[in-house]
């Protein structure tokens, strides 16, 4: 648990976006699979979602529909729009620029000292 | 399919919030059933699970406040929480709610009134179209706008800047429809009065230039609209009747629109009528002489495209090739353009001072109740640190707190506004109806538009924002564990140290405010009260005036003469009258007839010439008997100084050190009139006033009626009798003398009601700011003394039990209150002092340094102190020590 990473600002409506890709979920099912494809490295408190999926719904990008879960209650169910999609991999291109950038300036080492 | 969406959620988080709230709230607690599903599959019992899946989720409420953020919909629907929280508050605390409200609905209210007339007299344009390119024609030299009629006729024809141009004289006429005749004043007009200011009938038809043949050949009258109303009842027959103005046959053409009343603001004339129709009207016929200066103003519309600099050279081009022309009549002809509803700079800038004066004025008002307010809230804030402390504990933002108050002061101001505004409407409504001088057609509609509805809003807006910012400081420092723990307010404690805060910086500017309006207004007061006592040259008490015209009832020439000296006699013989005397125009009446005079060398008699521009004044020889004005020098006249003996005159006193350099030498000395008679000065009478009681000194001639015949009139009838008796043996004399003649009747006292009206107008209105800044000043004394009361209870309270002295007490709790007061009347004294010497200009003999405004605005002060801490010094004297302590 202690090493687990503080999400970055604004990461969160891209991990969830990656999370609703891959098929309809609902929100605790949406938390499961952001742990399942990070290997539960990233912390994430459970209401924090609620803000952001609402948020993703108001702007367009996420759609919500009522149904059954697995354990047979109601819940409500998150899908991409098409919309969605496009700013997922418009979002991941540019994460992806941004951590090699980071990443590689991190890496080089100073000539003198 | 995602705007549909997007939207549902839009429409329902506006709404329907309570749907969008129960089914957050369900898959809330969906996912912490799910949670808590894992958790028992994981080996805990059912509850253990269901509390751990909740504790895990996180702060539910503080979730869902930033979902609802989230969705946008949030200030809508927390701004009506904080309303319904706000109203809810406010009706906890009835007695705040209604002080704070009558004070704001005051202090709205006033400026409301001040902003309606400003808007009235000042920003309304006259209700004509395109009033925006109309424009006055005035002298610069002189800054007036009267014209001579064959001036007009050639800056007509010969300017190119103006599409058309038109003029007018107020004149008044006996009006007799076929029964009691009245006294009715008009515009005499230029023919296309009507075509240049672009209006149309309301009934009827108007004349035109096309109607004018010559002098006497347009025998036409339009009334207007509020004339037809209440003189003709609305009957729409009037079209082509015909009625007796002067005892001339007048055809009604029409009626003028109801929302057209004349091209003055203030003015409003019952009829108009052509300007060739002079002689039969005015009894004079002046349209062939240029130096005669008759009509009282000149307007017209700008052409499209021209600029005012433009017009006012082209204007002077014509001025100077007028000058060149007819040296004689016509010096210093350059103009300048000025806005006709006030009739432009001759009333303009003395209004336009006045009111943006008023307008300051009423703005500090709002800005002490502001104050005041402001103070208000910052003690209830203080009061319910309590509260605000135990919300920011239970999670509650700051922000969220502050908005509450904003709520809280924008829904007091909102309100206060609303009943302010209300109450200056019924006060303008009756302000609208008020004729200020009864004999004369004044009066000035200022019922709100739009502009005052829209100004009160704001002004409502922006003093809620203003008094409910004072508090922010406080909240935003407020710290709850400390507050929560020393179970009292902790802050407050602090505030109230020796540490001068806001609140009485406030109080002392809001003290200092009120001291400036009192101070004013009793200097507005006292110059009134002096103003009519003061010397006018001749004495207003125990007289009584009846002024008509005898060309109202047809008489001119001789005919006229000899019934003046008949109406003289017969009012001698009523018993009780002393002295009856005939004046052409009453001094200080509204009205008055200058002259150029010269001296007796003078040979070239054109304007530029003249020595001075004197005051005239065709009295009879009783006259100065019956007006008390006293001659200093040489004798009055006599009814022998007829057309058949040599022309003399009176001349005030000022008249002969102009003229002739000293009284003595003026006396048996001879000077020139306009016309070029020569005339000897007889006698030397007391200065006086004459057009307006603030004016500056002015000179004077009195010339004798036989020689100056006029058919304007005023009677002075000097008698110790009772007015109301004498008024009507006056009335049934002279109507035995003719009973056509149309006479107004009235005291010498109410008939100086017009030269009085600016100071009174003054004086009213300071007097009702000044009542309205002491009770602000009442208030927030009272505020501040019963705070620091109540604050300091137990302190007093041990002070008592210890055996304090009532002295000290009282002292302890009211030090500080009565020292800002006493602060603040200083300052406020200090700036009255020098605001009174603008006041100077519209109240004759106002002066602030008079012992008795200075004691009376101490006075004053110090009552409002006493008054204002009686009831918390009573408290505090009343402090129970047991009671108190045992209480904590």
């Amino acid at each position: 648990m202690t090493d687990q990473a503080q999400l970055l600002p604004g990461t969160l409506d891209l991990l969830i976006l990656r999370a609703v890709s891959l098929g309809p979920l609902h929100g605790y099912g949406i938390l499961l699979r952001i742990g399942q494809i990070s290997d539960n490295a990233l912390l994430i408190e459970q209401g924090a979602l609620y803000p952001g999926l609402f948020r993703l719904v108001r702007q367009g990008l996420l759609k919500a529909s009522w149904g059954t879960s697995e354990n047979n209650r109601r819940a409500k169910f998150y899908e991409l729009t098409v919309a969605g999609r496009k700013r997922l991999s418009e979002e991941t291109a540019s994460w992806n620029r941004l951590a090699t950038a980071i990443a590689a300036a991190l890496s080089q080492q100073p000539e003198e000292a | 399919m995602r705007i549909l969406d997007s939207l549902r959620l839009h429409i329902l988080t506006l709404f329907h919030p309570e749907t969008v709230r129960a089914e957050m709230e369900e898959e809330l607690r969906s996912h912490i059933a799910h949670r808590a599903d894992d958790l028992e599959h994981s080996g805990l019992i059912r509850a253990e699970a269901e509390r751990r899946a909740r504790i895990e989720f996180g702060g539910r409420e503080k979730y869902k406040e930033e979902i609802h953020a989230s969705l946008g919909g949030h200030l809508i629907s927390t701004g009506f929480e904080d309303l319904r929280y706000a109203v809810r508050v406010l009706r906890k605390s009835p007695g705040f709610t209604i002080a704070a409200v009558s004070t704001l609905a005051l202090a709205i209210g006033a400026n409301a009134v001040v902003f309606s007339v400003l808007n009235a007299l000042i920003l309304r344009p006259l209700n004509v179209p395109h009033a925006d390119s109309l424009y006055t024609l005035e002298h610069g030299g002189y800054k007036d706008q009267s014209t001579s009629y064959p001036d007009y006729l050639d800056l007509r024809e010969r300017n190119r800047s103006f599409e058309d141009l038109a003029g007018y004289i107020m004149i008044l006429v006996g009006f007799d429809t076929g029964g009691n005749p009245t006294q009715a004043w008009g515009y005499e007009v230029t023919g296309n009065y009507f075509d240049a200011l672009g209006i149309h009938p309301y009934l009827g038809r108007f004349f035109h230039d096309a109607d004018e043949h010559g002098p006497n050949s347009a025998p036409y009258l339009v009334i207007s609209y509020a004339y037809w109303h209440s003189n003709f009842q609305d009957d729409r027959g009037v079209v082509g009747r015909v009625v007796q103005v002067n005892k001339h046959p007048y055809t009604i053409l029409g009626v003028a629109p109801p929302e057209f009343s004349g091209t003055l603001v203030f003015f409003f004339p019952d009829f108009w009528a052509p300007m060739v129709e002079q002689e039969q009207l005015q009894g004079l016929n002046v349209l062939n002489e240029r130096g005669q200066r008759d009509i009282y103003m000149v307007f017209g519309h700008m052409k499209p495209g021209v600029t005012p600099a433009q017009a006012i050279g082209d204007l002077n081009s014509v001025g100077s090739f007028l000058e060149k022309t007819y040296p004689k009549d016509d010096g210093y002809m350059t103009f300048s353009l000025a806005r006709p509803g006030l009739a432009g700079d001759l009333l303009g800038p003395g209004v336009k001072g006045f009111m943006t004066g008023m307008m300051v004025l009423s703005g500090l008002i709002l800005l002490a109740a502001c104050a005041n307010l402001g103070s208000l809230f910052a003690a209830r804030a203080a009061d319910r640190s309590r509260e605000v402390a135990l919300r920011l504990a239970l999670g509650s933002s700051r922000r969220r707190i502050l908005r509450g108050v904003f709520t809280e002061a924008v829904l007091i101001s909102l309100v206060g506004g609303a009943v302010g505004l209300l109450g200056s409407i019924v006060l303008l409504r009756q302000l609208s109806m008020w004729y200020p001088v009864p004999q004369f057609p004044i009066h000035v509609p200022v019922n709100p538009d739009a502009k005052v509805y829209l100004v009160a809003l704001l002004l409502a807006l922006a003093s809620g924002f203003l008094f409910g910012a004072v508090p922010v400081r406080q909240i935003l420092h407020t710290n709850p564990y400390e507050v929560v723990k020393s179970g009292s307010t902790g802050i407050v404690a602090g505030n109230t140290g020796r540490r001068i805060t806001l609140r009485d910086v406030l109080l002392v500017a809001q003290i200092a405010i009120c001291g400036v309006l009192v101070t004013s207004s009793l200097v507005a007061v006292r110059g009134l009260v002096r103003s009519m006592h003061s010397k006018f040259g001749f004495e207003p008490r125990n007289a009584i005036l009846a002024d008509t015209a005898l060309r109202m009832a047809g008489y001119s020439g001789d005919r006229a003469l000899a019934m003046q000296r008949r109406m003289i006699d017969s009012l001698e013989a009523i018993p009780g009258v002393k002295s009856v005397g005939l004046v052409s125009q009453i001094p200080l009446g509204g009205g008055g007839e200058t002259e150029d005079v010269f001296t007796g060398q003078t040979a070239d008699l054109r304007t530029s010439n003249a020595a001075a521009n004197v005051q005239v004044f065709k009295i009879s020889p009783e006259y100065f008997h019956a007006a008390g004005t006293s001659l200093v020098a040489g004798r009055a006249f006599s009814w022998q100084d007829d057309l058949s003996s040599p022309r003399v005159a009176v001349v005030n006193a000022l008249f002969a050190r102009k003229i002739f350099g000293s009284e003595s030498r003026a006396l048996g000395n001879y000077y020139k009139r306009e016309d070029g008679t020569r005339v000897q000065v007889v006698g030397i009478a007391e200065d006086g006033k004459y057009y307006q009681l603030t004016e500056d000194p002015r000179a004077a001639m009195f010339l004798p009626f036989p020689q100056s015949p006029s058919t304007m009139m005023c009677l002075v009838v000097r008698s110790e009798r009772d007015p109301q008796q004498l008024a009507s043996a006056i009335r049934s004399t002279l109507r035995g003398l003719d009973a056509s003649l149309p006479v107004n009747i009235q005291t010498w006292t109410e008939g100086l009601g017009i030269a009085l009206f600016p100071s009174h107008v003054a004086t009213v209105a300071l007097g009702v700011l000044g009542a309205m800044g002491a009770m602000l000043s009442i208030t927030g004394i009272f505020g501040l003394a019963s705070y620091s009361v109540s604050k300091r209870m137990r302190e007093l309270g041990i002070r008592i039990a210890l055996g304090a002295q009532r002295k000290e007490v009282v002292q302890t709790a009211l030090g500080r209150p009565l020292k800002l007061l006493a602060i603040g009347s200083a300052a406020g004294l200090f700036m009255g002092i020098l605001a009174a010497r603008v006041l100077a200009h519209i109240v004759y003999t106002a002066t602030s340094r008079d012992p008795l405004v200075l004691s009376g605005v101490v006075l004053a002060m110090s009552l409002l102190g006493l008054l204002a801490t009686w009831i918390p010094a009573r408290r505090a004297l009343s402090v129970n020590p047991l009671i108190l302590l045992r209480e904590e």
